[in-house]
């Protein structure tokens, strides 16, 4: 039995040891200003600390027909990332689902209407000549409205940007994935245009067509849209130009931005989108907190009152499941939510039913008239089966849910199975330890 | 030493018969809440219908009926819009039904439409969840796949560890609170989304926890007692338990309550359906369970005394 207290203790100190270091600080440490000095321990979810949760679906129909959609995948992830680290966003999360789905998570982000526009653009930049032999008036029905069948095989009808039709040719003279570099610049009457500077090849090809081209004009599409059309003066060479579009200052940098990433191999389509302002997530965190230090609070009182002693030691359990349970989920690097809170929250309620269990065989024990020390085994003995039987099922739950939960169900799933796991350990040996401290009892407070 | 309960000696199995007839209630109104499920008549939340949930703030006082004037003017019949938390929050909930708004943008399409409406009344988003039919679909099945394998799951365990009429008793009455939760609910119209399929899983998953103690029991006094007759060792280890299961299911309870009035509105329901859901596991564990394993012996002595 000493050599228990010894394991026990021994174990436990290690635990807590391991947890504290884990576990500190827990929460993000601020100065006065509210600059983060040291990063929390704790990852919270985004229902606490806010931000945005996008799932983007690959609009197939709409992509070219040689790439396999796996490729447009993991090309399409690899472009967003680009975007999303000129964006600067802390700790972003881009990852697959499923082969077909794209998951971004950007916690704590301050303008999310930005982030969507440079996420959601395709930003495919296409340089093709203005075909000016068809006529768009041959192409439509009496309604004016385009009939595909009309349309010549070598060319496409296009908007610009001020809603206007026009015949473009098909072929692409040079697309974004020629471009090197992209940035703005002040144009002619000083609204921002977007500079571009093309690969030496794009710039040779560029200098030929323009070349044979002069005096026709040479449309810039960017997402289907013609931005612009200059008729062609001369010989372009150097493969520079620039995009104009009436841009606002802001347009034009992000334009330039998703240039320079690069463009998606097919448009994107946003299946999911879920935004949560701080401000909700730190009444959330409030909200949180509070709910468990009284549900806390309530239970500690009623075993400290009901169970005197014993309800202590039972209460030292608790602290030490919260802790331990805390430390586990900042070494797994799981998120907490809010519902993780609520887990964690009911994990108190179910921690204690363990050493209710215990604590009320002993009393029984005790009335057939057993020493307290033969009591205090006989009830742990005899418990232990009724415990476990009565939380397994709770653990395959937790399991259950982890494995087809959502970000929010997850947190919780997490902070259930962790809490009667380590439930299991506080109030089974932890506090049998501690009632072994004393070989003897004359008295005991149960 | 306090004790709650001293020396009870309540004959809860003669209550059996009232406690069959409530609980065949409330499963029929269980399963009848099922059906209304399946022909889309209950309220289901936004992760099963899809659609757009937009929580905003205006700087300047608005009401109800002009942001619905508003929207109906650019086009947007289907909205409902409802005022929360205190009037000088300004903060609106409007939510749209599938198609009504495009996912992705909805929050955008509904403050530029109103940024264009009113002028200088500034929009902040508070919060938005906009759900795509694809994503509404998976969250279907994937709740659907998490209430299979969590009752498969469940049941194994239950058959593993008890005897065949332990086993049937303890499946029915877990069974039992499930549905009875999911009627209570229903009932009070509570709208049905994933956390509260997430609360009935904890559910099923705990409400075995006051079975346990008293099943355990009788199986003890069974092998210890050999003289009573069965039906009055189940109520004598009913009653020799009935302490801890209440303390048990008292002390889950409080951090329920405390959940549910200040963990704010996202746990509002998920703490409701939990609080109902310890109450009857704690009633099932009585009158459901051990309830079934008496009238089963007498079931069987009736045949064998025939015989």
């Amino acid at each position: 039995m000493q050599r228990n207290i010894h394991i026990v203790g021994i174990i436990t100190l290690l635990l807590i040891a391991f947890s504290l270091w884990k576990l500190y600080p827990p929460f993000d440490i601020k100065d006065a200003e509210g600059t983060v000095i040291e990063k929390g321990k704790i990852k919270l979810g985004l229902d606490l600390q806010g931000g945005m949760y996008l799932k983007l679906a690959i609009d197939t129909e709409n992509m070219p027909k040689d790439i396999k959609p796996e490729e447009a995948v993991a090309r399409a992830l690899e472009i967003l990332r680009n975007r999303i680290d000129a964006l600067g966003v802390a700790e972003p999360i881009i990852q697959p689902e499923e082969d077909k789905y794209i998951v971004i998570q950007l916690p704590g982000i301050k303008d999310p209407e930005r982030a969507l526009n440079i996420i959601g653009k395709t930003a495919l930049l296409q340089f093709k000549l203005v075909d000016e032999v068809n006529k768009i008036s041959d192409m439509v029905d009496s309604q004016g409205n385009t009939v595909a069948s009309k349309i010549p095989e070598n060319v496409m009808v296009l908007e610009n940007k001020e809603g206007e039709r026009m015949v473009i040719e098909k072929r692409d003279i040079l697309t974004g994935a020629d471009l090197v570099d992209a940035k703005v610049q002040m144009g002619q009457y000083g609204a921002p245009v977007v500079g571009f500077k093309l690969s030496p090849k794009g710039g040779k090809i560029f200098g030929e067509v323009t070349g044979d081209n002069v005096g026709r004009r040479l449309a810039i599409i960017l997402d289907d849209k013609v931005y612009s059309a200059p008729v062609i003066r001369t010989r372009i060479s150097g493969g520079e130009g620039i995009i104009e579009g009436n841009f606002s200052l802001e347009e034009a940098r992000d334009l330039a931005l998703v240039l320079r990433a690069g463009a998606l191999p097919a448009p994107v389509k946003i299946i999911n989108k879920n935004i949560v302002g701080a401000s909700l997530g730190a009444d959330s965190i409030e909200k949180g907190k509070k709910s468990t230090i009284i549900g806390g609070l309530l239970v500690f009182l009623f075993m400290a009152i009901y169970y005197g002693v014993s309800g202590l030691i039972a209460d030292f359990a608790l602290l030490l499941n919260l802790l331990f349970v805390l430390g586990i989920l900042a070494s797994l690097n799981a998120t907490l939510t809010l519902p993780g809170i609520a887990g964690l929250v009911l994990t108190i309620g179910m921690a204690v039913d363990a050493n209710v269990l215990i604590f009320e065989r002993i009393r029984e024990e005790l009335r057939t008239g057993k020493t307290i020390r033969a009591a205090i085994d006989a009830g742990y003995n005899r418990a232990l089966w009724t415990i476990i039987d009565s939380h397994v099922t709770s653990l395959i739950t937790a399991a259950i849910l982890f494995q087809f939960g959502t970000g929010p169900i997850r947190g919780f799933a997490v902070t259930l199975f962790w809490g009667i796991v380590v439930s299991l350990y506080t109030a089974f040996f932890v506090t049998k330890a501690i009632f072994d401290l004393r070989k003897q009892y004359t008295s005991l407070s149960i | 030493m306090i004790e709650l309960l001293k020396n009870t000696n309540i004959d809860f199995m003669k209550l059996r018969k009232i406690a069959y007839f409530i609980s065949i209630v409330l499963i029929l109104n269980g399963l009848y809440s099922l059906f209304l499920v399946n022909k889309g008549k209950a309220r289901m939340g936004l992760d099963f219908t899809g659609g757009s949930s937009i929580q905003l703030k205006f700087s300047k006082d608005i009401t109800v009926e002009k942001i619905r004037q508003i929207a109906e003017k650019n086009n947007i019949k289907q909205l409902t819009i409802q005022q929360i938390g205190k009037e000088t929050d300004k903060e609106f909930l409007i939510r749209a039904g599938t198609g009504e708004l495009q996912t992705g943008k909805a929050s955008e399409q509904l403050v530029n439409m109103f940024k264009s409406e009113t002028g200088d009344n500034e929009i902040t988003v508070v919060a938005t969840n906009e759900i795509g039919p694809i994503v509404s679909t998976q969250l279907k099945q994937k709740a659907f796949l998490a209430m299979f394998w969590a009752s498969i799951g469940i049941l194994i365990y239950i058959w593993i560890r008890f005897k065949f009429k332990f086993a049937v008793a303890a499946t029915i009455a877990t069974l039992h609170d499930v549905i009875v939760v999911f009627g209570l609910l229903v009932f009070m119209k509570k709208e049905l989304d994933l956390l509260i399929i997430t609360a009935l899983l904890t559910l099923a998953g705990y409400s075995l926890t006051d079975t346990v103690v008293v099943f355990d029991r009788i199986r003890e006094n069974l092998r210890n007692i050999l003289k009573f007759p069965f039906i009055d060792i189940v109520n004598k280890s009913i009653n020799e338990v009935l302490s801890r299961t209440i303390i048990t299911s008292g002390t889950t309870l409080l951090v329920v309550i405390a959940l549910f009035f200040w963990g704010g509105d996202v746990l509002h329901n998920f703490s409701l359906a939990l609080l109902l859901g310890i109450i009857v596991g704690t009633y099932s564990s009585i009158f459901v369970a051990s309830a079934i394993i008496v009238d089963w012996e007498i079931f069987e002595k009736k045949r064998l005394t025939k015989k």
